[in-house]
């Protein structure tokens, strides 16, 4: 827990409060292609963090490297003081990381119910069931439906709404907003703002930068599988053109 | 038709076509299982079904252990036997071509049986039937080990199916089938989900096996000799439907009997008789769901 933020992030760290994971000059290929070249970026507890960049730079391989869903990966990923390098999926899971993936991955042969209660209960904190039901309604409604029979946006509440009972403290979000109507995308942004002052620590995947900045404390900019730049959400919306450069919008 | 044709006989090959069909069931549902898992199809599931018999063969011979206990000891010997080979065999294997792992399984059924048969001989040895006896039903007799083989396939065909579909573990089950690396990043240890699973489906097998040593020969070859219906079982009822299996199963034995008494020429076909036309009719499988494939 007390592991210096490593020294690297461009925005001076907050001094009351300390880094829940830092990322160290991560690597990481898949086959023969490497797509991350040494990242560096930390997360502080309770933050919200966005990677944004463009399709390709290695936002979504971060995410599944720290996961240890890409198991070709050196440098280091350290989260609550433990070295998630060479863990294995599940165990980097046991120890409270949650991850929604941007293909939102519901399971067709199980039912809403079963979709949504299908993580175990790994740690406490986490949502109740009646917490759960309230927070999402639609599930409730639907609870007995095949859970791809669901619209995208209720797919993607429940992609969430799976890991939140688990007592994971770190989330990691792919995309949540992407394909969904703009409605929902409102929807899905209030509902990360409520887990982020629930306590919930967050890394957030997007591409969509006007939801980014609605929602996040800070921004870490991928370029190229490395960290071009990182800024506060101020910084960010005093220079747009800054990070627009980036994401050659 | 069915003038000359004696109730004793209709109702005796019935019942032993339920009690064929109760093999069937309960080998055609742990190859399923493991179908729908490992997408391996596991050939040495006849081997495994025949050590169940010989390991309750040896158990009683050998340690004077009787049937009871061997239902329970067999199946969980065979079990462990299966995960060993899962870890060392099939494991290595899971990333290549489905191919591989059928080869694999297929040589080690060959390796098993071939030692088995080296040290047993091919003649079958006979196991003591643990239920003597049966009632006259009037329009027939009925042997109470026979009725025990059907009632206690009944009752595993449906706990498993239960336990699959309708239980936690089911899910994680259902799930890794279909996303396991998802279901590795909720702390599931899939890989160690995979080897119990596949001695489930083990287990069930030798389960079968120890069931059939008091009714047919305890020999090297009863499995494989077998294992051929049960294949088309699995391709009738749809490869990863667990309860299309084992009602396939049911039904198919109850065909086979049928057709021993009307028309005894064609019992050893009929069964492939009907896979050709259910590909044709339904080329997934009976009781294929969309998903599942």
């Amino acid at each position: 827990m007390n592991s210096p933020a490593a020294g690297i992030t461009k925005t001076p760290a907050a001094a009351n409060s300390s880094a829940l994971l830092t990322v160290n000059d991560l690597r990481a290929s898949y086959a023969e292609s490497k797509v991350l070249h040494g990242m560096d970026f930390d997360v502080r507890e309770g933050e919200l963090l966005t990677l944004i960049g463009r399709n390709g730079a290695g936002k979504t391989t971060t995410l599944r490297s720290i996961m240890g869903i890409v198991r070709k990966r050196t440098g280091s990923i350290r989260f609550a003081g433990q070295e998630l390098i060479g863990k294995r999926t599940f165990q980097i899971a046991r120890l409270g990381i949650g991850y929604c993936p941007e293909e939102r991955a519901i399971f067709s042969s199980l039912s809403v119910r079963e979709n949504l209660f299908l993580p175990p209960v790994l740690r406490e904190g986490g949502l109740s069931e009646e917490a759960l039901y309230a927070a999402f309604p639609n599930l409730q409604q639907r609870a007995s439906s095949q859970g791809t029979k669901l619209s995208g946006g209720e797919q993607q509440m429940l992609a969430i709404g799976r890991i939140l009972r688990t007592g994971s403290r770190l989330l990691l979000l792919d995309e949540p907003s992407e394909g969904l109507a703009p409605v929902v995308v409102k929807e899905i942004g209030e509902l990360i703002q409520r887990l982020k002052s629930q306590g919930f620590t967050i890394i957030l995947v997007e591409q969509n930068l006007r939801f980014a900045r609605q929602v996040a404390d800070r921004h870490v900019v991928v370029e190229h599988g490395k960290v071009a730049d990182i800024l506060t959400n101020d910084e960010l919306t005093a220079d747009l053109g800054r990070v627009k450069s980036y994401l050659g919008v | 038709m069915f003038e000359g044709i004696s109730t004793q006989l209709l109702f005796g090959q019935v019942l032993l076509g339920l009690i064929n069909g109760s093999f069937y069931a309960m080998l055609s549902m742990g190859l399923a299982i493991i179908f729908g898992l490992m997408n391996v199809v596991n050939f040495t599931h006849g081997a495994q079904y025949m050590l169940g018999a010989f390991v309750a063969w040896m158990l009683l011979t050998y340690l004077g252990i009787g049937y009871w206990p061997a239902l329970i000891i067999a199946p969980i010997v065979v079990a462990i036997f299966g995960m060993a080979m899962e870890r060392l065999l099939l494991r290595p294997l899971q990333n290549l071509d489905h191919l591989y792992g059928l080869l694999a399984t297929y040589a080690m059924a060959l390796i098993v049986e071939g030692l088995v048969r080296y040290q047993y001989g091919s003649t079958g040895l006979p196991y003591e039937n643990p239920i003597p006896g049966g009632v006259n039903l009037g329009f027939m007799f009925l042997p109470y080990y026979r009725l025990w083989v059907v009632v206690f396939s009944v009752v595993t065909c449906i706990a498993t199916w239960v336990l699959i579909e309708h239980t936690k573990l089911g899910a994680y089950l259902r799930a890794a089938n279909e996303k396991p690396e998802i279901v590795e990043t909720f702390g599931i240890n899939v890989p160690k989900m995979i080897t119990l699973t596949y001695g489930f489906g083990v287990g069930l097998a030798a389960l079968s096996g120890v069931l059939a040593a008091p009714i047919y020969q305890v020999s090297p070859s009863m499995g494989s000799s077998l294992m051929i219906v049960v294949f088309a079982v699995v391709v009738i009822g749809g490869m990863g439907s667990i309860i299309g299996a084992a009602i396939t199963g049911y039904m198919l034995g109850i065909v086979e009997g049928l057709t021993k008494v009307f028309y005894p020429e064609a019992a050893s076909v009929v069964i492939f008789l009907f896979m050709i036309i259910s590909l044709y009719a339904r080329p997934d499988g009976l009781f294929a769901s969309k998903e599942s494939l």
